[in-house]
């Protein structure tokens, strides 16, 4: 870290010495996350690794024992809060498909458009723009033609591109997206990350949850490794490495596997 | 014949029939919201909950006019409501179980608080048992103004705040991330189901009034998918449960108006769950019988199936 002025610079977001628990159970402990400006990003790491609850921090939604979040998102890139005016509309966010009732009496347009509400604020009805954009964002999923489909007769992969097109409606800076390849088929995750790849060229920061390691490389150009601390953060090519996943992923048993077979066979 | 319509004609009738197509319909709008949060016992919760409020203000005031017990209730209620957002934001008790947790002790209290008033020799006859199973014959025309005021501001409320309650119950934790504290629309519905329940009390009683909130959402639910027009149809479904328990009350004797209400919108319940298209039992009980038809005759002449 060398001073506030190139932080400003590199970075979109960051959190320092964050610290989450649930209960007693710590699931962040002392982490410094850095989102980087313009950067693909994925967060890697071991189930119960505290990938989510990383971005829900970031986000508001989980409140840290200890540290702090901050976002270097408007243009005079002076540090602001999730909480400050106007900073919501900027950072969009994509949750687990499961965590919300599908059976929900809505259509994929109503879901889409609740994306344009932050925008539009408190009693404010959406206007015909509104709705403009969302079907212009269901199409881009590929989704306009189930616009008034009930969405629990969408397919799960259906139904994360839903939740897809509600954070594209936002026109945000920043995304936090929570696995949106679960549960997906081939065809549609390839229609993702065209997706995310072409938020990336308008010079938009993308964050992702993800959990299939052998697609890192491919899909992301920034990885954070984590496992209750952060491992490694940093470009893909160079921190994506054996040592860095094994580090991740063995936890306290990587040095006895290490120790015992020092052939240091991949667990990928 | 005559005696049917002279008897259906009544004054008392008439306002008892209008008290209850007024509660039918604002319960079935605000519990639309208790049904599509998954929050079916809120309303089980709070109304036990107020039992011992309307018994506490009875015995501070010594009055028992209506405002005042009613009053009691409120306070009660949102007492309990507050104790259960409490309990499940602060604690690792889940929303169920703080639920039950509450609505026990204060419905226990007020129980234990009743039967020391009833002893009281110079109260013995307060009718604070009516709140218990609920005497829509005791409804007076002006009870029915203040529900209908009542129940004008909540469905103002509801229009006012349509898309942050359509947002909060779908998502709650992506309204957070919009900007909405859901905190806000959570402590708001809480209040407007509370004050839902409170003006239902006297009608159908604290034991009946969660099937007054819920039944007619769970019946409309059946019907249709859009949100509107659920809450509409649970509207038109509670008031006219409303309306048919009450005449029908008025014209068997000794048929209690609260019980005759409930009984009407469960037999809509029942109707609903069975015949409504798509979601029905009926339509879902065809479709599965015409598609293993279906496989079936296909495998027959196709005899290439799987």
């Amino acid at each position: 870290m060398s001073g506030e002025s190139l932080k400003t610079n590199e970075y979109i977001a960051i959190a320092e010495d964050l610290t989450v628990a649930y209960g007693e159970k710590p699931v962040l402990w002392d982490v410094d996350f850095n989102v980087p400006k313009g950067k693909l990003m994925a967060i890697v790491g071991p189930n119960g690794a505290g990938k989510s609850t990383l971005i829900k921090s970031m986000l508001g939604l989980l409140k840290p024992v200890a540290g702090k979040v901050e976002f270097f998102i408007n243009s005079d890139n002076k540090p602001s809060n999730f909480k400050d005016k106007g900073i919501s509309r900027k950072i969009a966010y994509v949750p687990q498909s499961g965590s919300v009732d599908w059976d929900f009496p809505a259509t994929a347009l109503d879901v889409v458009l609740m994306g344009r509400y932050g925008h539009l604020g408190w009693i404010k009805r959406p206007k015909k723009a509104d709705k403009q954009l969302a079907l212009e964002m269901l199409e881009k999923v590929g989704m306009k033609e189930f616009q008034s489909r009930q969405i629990s007769q969408l397919s799960g992969g259906q139904q994360q591109r839903v939740f897809l097109a509600r954070a594209l409606v936002q026109q945000a800076e920043l995304y936090f997206m929570d696995e949106p390849f679960k549960g997906v088929d081939a065809k549609t995750e390839k229609a993702i990350i065209t997706l995310l790849k072409e938020l990336k060229a308008q010079g938009k920061t993308v964050v992702v949850v993800h959990h299939d390691l052998r697609t890192v490389t491919e899909y992301f150009d920034w990885v954070t490794l984590i496992n209750m601390r952060i491992i490694a953060e940093g470009e893909v090519n160079e921190t994506f490495t054996n040592e860095n996943i094994d580090k991740a992923y063995g936890r306290i048993r990587s040095d006895l596997v290490e120790a015992v077979n020092t052939d240091g066979e991949s667990r990928v | 014949m005559m005696d049917i319509l002279s008897r259906l004609n009544n004054y008392t009738t008439i306002v008892v029939a209008l008290g209850a197509a007024v509660l039918g319909m604002i319960s079935g709008v605000i519990g639309s919201y208790s049904v599509i949060r998954k929050q079916s016992l809120i309303g089980d919760g709070v109304s036990h909950s107020a039992l011992p409020g309307v018994v506490l203000a009875f015995m501070m005031t010594g009055n028992k006019s209506t405002e005042v017990l009613l009053l009691g209730a409120l306070v009660a209620g949102i007492l309990a409501a507050g104790f259960i957002i409490g309990i499940v934001k602060n604690s690792r008790i889940k929303f169920d179980s703080a639920l039950a947790l509450v609505m026990s002790v204060f419905f226990g209290t007020g129980l234990v608080l009743l039967s020391i008033v009833q002893k009281t020799p110079d109260s013995a006859q307060a009718g604070l048992s009516r709140f218990i199973f609920g005497q829509v014959s005791a409804i007076l025309k002006r009870d029915v103004y203040i529900m209908t005021i009542v129940s004008a501001v909540l469905i103002l409320l509801v229009i006012l705040f349509w898309k942050e309650f359509k947002l909060f119950s779908f998502d709650p934790e992506y309204a957070h991330t919009l900007g909405f504290k859901p905190m806000r629309l959570n402590l708001l519905l809480m209040l407007m189901t509370v004050f839902t329940i409170i003006i239902g009390l006297q009608t159908v009683g604290v034991i009946l009034m969660s099937a007054m909130l819920i039944a007619p959402g769970v019946a409309a639910r059946q019907w249709t998918d859009r949100l509107w027009l659920m809450i509409v149809l649970s509207a038109v479904f509670g008031a006219g449960a409303g309306v048919i328990g009450a005449f029908s009350s008025s014209l068997a004797e000794k048929l209690p108006t609260g019980p005759a209400i409930v009984v009407v919108i469960s037999i809509i319940v029942l109707i609903s769950i069975l015949i409504a298209p798509n979601r029905g039992l009926i339509s879902k009980a065809l479709r599965r019988r015409k598609s293993k038809k279906g496989w079936l005759e296909k495998g027959v002449k196709g005899g290439d199936i799987i």
